[in-house]
């Protein structure tokens, strides 16, 4: 289980998340939506440690991540796999060489590598594409890669980061249809960060919206679609609207 | 380390904390030897080997500039073997380490901080920290040993063509014969004159990569930033290697 506690962050005079609370239960995909620049990203980054809270905790399976030394972090990294915004491919590396780091990291031999490798990329159906470099894939296949470098460490957690910003309508079904068969088939735990509203509705259990730093609401995908809650429904039927007046219509809680 | 450099303002237990924790990252990276020994030898290909034209280049001019400025000075006044000892002295203890150094400080520098503030706006070093790699061990530590071993081979590369050109340049140009040139190589020669350059080129070489890792690792804002970093880091390693080559008169001579 993940739970962030009250978690506080500012870069430098911007409050991004202010009192920031959430648990996130094994089994299921959590999806995190918000605004862009509402603090979705930097409330993943902190489940792995990248950037660590001003005030708070965030826990993963009871463990204070702020509080782990270097080989505790790296002994909880191994049980998270990240798929970052752009996916974060080594260009330098093949796209086996991308997924057999962090492999190798693990100590695996290299039978057990080149297996984890094909079983893979046949999962995000990319069979074949060991030897292609970063550079001679599409956006959408970037993506794969980067979830496929996740999975191959059979990790319990699967942090994705906007993983269909960017691409089209089909690709991103396709993305939706991965992030569904690898809860399926690797049984892992999901937390996917977006505000493609129907990129959550596909591949999500529940729906957490961030605003202002904190949690305005979180539910089952059907308690999400029915809220009553202004500021939820306008962001999820993609209504402009100005929160200020929400708050001075005293529509907003 | 990065934020001990980028926050000079900060109180002296602030400091006094982040210098301790530099000191304890430096160290676990030291210790990783798994992670970094397998990358030192292509990056003292990278950072050496093909530095290696730009550095004799420089050396071969500076040779026959010495020599004809030699010329000028002694007609008259001095015996002329004099100019093999100048060219001699002046090529191994100072103008040989410090141009090359000079020369590699662009090329290397901008190198290293050019490609981990690549690494660093595209999240790849946030990518290597999930997968469990602690980029201190995994870039900082194999470019540094790279360049203090690779900055005196390159470095005594110079110093023998410096003076192989000073000396065809004294016998074409100057009615020098090789005897007489010889004669004032060997007049003041010591064996110190080599190693004193080899000793300051190395710590040349680990001031410019250090610089390089350094910056390209403090590296925000996306390609703006990559090209300020860049220049950044390219200043502070000459500035360094001036700083250093002052030290090391003052300690050595």
């Amino acid at each position: 289980m993940i739970r962030f506690s009250d978690v506080y962050k500012s870069f430098g005079p911007k409050v991004v998340l202010d009192g920031f609370t959430l648990d996130i239960p094994e089994g299921e995909t959590t999806v995190i939506i918000g605004f862009s620049g509402s603090g979705k990203s930097v409330a993943l980054k902190h489940i792995v440690g990248l950037l660590a809270p001003d005030a708070g905790t965030v826990e993963v399976d009871g463990q204070d991540v702020g509080a782990l030394d270097r080989d505790g972090l790296d002994a909880m990294r191994g049980q998270v796999g990240y798929v970052f915004q752009f996916a974060a491919l080594f260009d330098s590396m093949t796209v086996a060489g991308n997924i057999r780091l962090g492999l190798a990291r693990r100590g695996l031999d290299e039978e057990t590598m080149q297996t984890r490798i094909r079983e893979s990329l046949a999962l995000v159906d990319l069979p074949g594409a060991e030897d292609r470099m970063p550079a001679e894939l599409s956006g959408g296949m970037r993506k794969r890669v980067g979830i496929a470098r996740a999975i191959a460490l059979r990790p319990r957690y699967i942090l994705y980061d906007e993983p269909t910003t960017g691409l089209d309508p089909v690709t991103s079904a396709v993305i939706d249809e991965l992030m569904v068969r690898a809860r399926q088939e690797l049984g892992v735990t999901g937390v996917v960060v977006t505000h493609d509203m129907r990129s959550a509705y596909t591949v999500g259990d529940r729906i957490a919206m961030l605003y202002k730093g904190r949690v305005r609401q979180v539910g089952t995908i059907d308690e999400v679609r029915h809220t009553d809650d202004p500021v939820v429904r306008n962001f999820i039927e993609g209504r402009p609207f100005d929160p200020d007046r929400l708050v001075t219509q005293g529509a907003e809680a | 380390m990065q934020q001990v450099i980028a926050s000079p303002g900060a109180s002296l237990p602030q400091f006094v904390t982040r210098v301790g924790r530099w000191g304890v990252e430096t160290g676990r990276a030291v210790s990783d030897v798994r992670t970094w020994a397998p990358h030192v030898i292509p990056q003292m290909r990278r950072l050496g080997v093909d530095s290696i034209p730009i550095a004799l280049f420089i050396a071969t001019f500076t040779g026959i500039v010495l020599s004809l400025l030699s010329k000028y000075i002694f007609t008259g006044a001095v015996p002329m073997y004099f100019v093999g000892a100048l060219v001699g002295k002046t090529i191994m203890m100072e103008l040989g380490p410090v141009l090359t150094g000079l020369a590699l400080a662009g090329r290397v520098g901008a190198n290293i901080a050019a490609e981990i503030g690549t690494m660093r706006v595209t999240e790849q070093v946030d990518a290597l920290e999930t997968l469990a790699y602690n980029p201190h061990s995994y870039l900082v530590m194999p470019r540094v040993l790279a360049a203090i071993l690779m900055f005196p081979v390159v470095t005594a590369l110079a110093v023998a063509l410096g003076v192989l050109a000073g000396w065809i340049t004294s016998i074409n140009l100057l009615d020098l014969s090789t005897l007489e040139f010889v004669k004032g190589l060997r007049l003041f020669y010591r064996f110190k004159d080599i190693w004193f350059g080899l000793v300051k080129s190395a710590s040349f070489g680990a001031a410019v990569a250090l610089a390089g890792c350094l910056m390209g690792l403090a590296t925000r804002g996306g390609a703006e930033g990559v090209g300020r970093n860049t220049t950044r880091a390219v200043v502070i390693g000459c500035e360094a290697i001036l700083v250093l080559d002052a030290f090391w008169a003052l300690v050595l001579l």
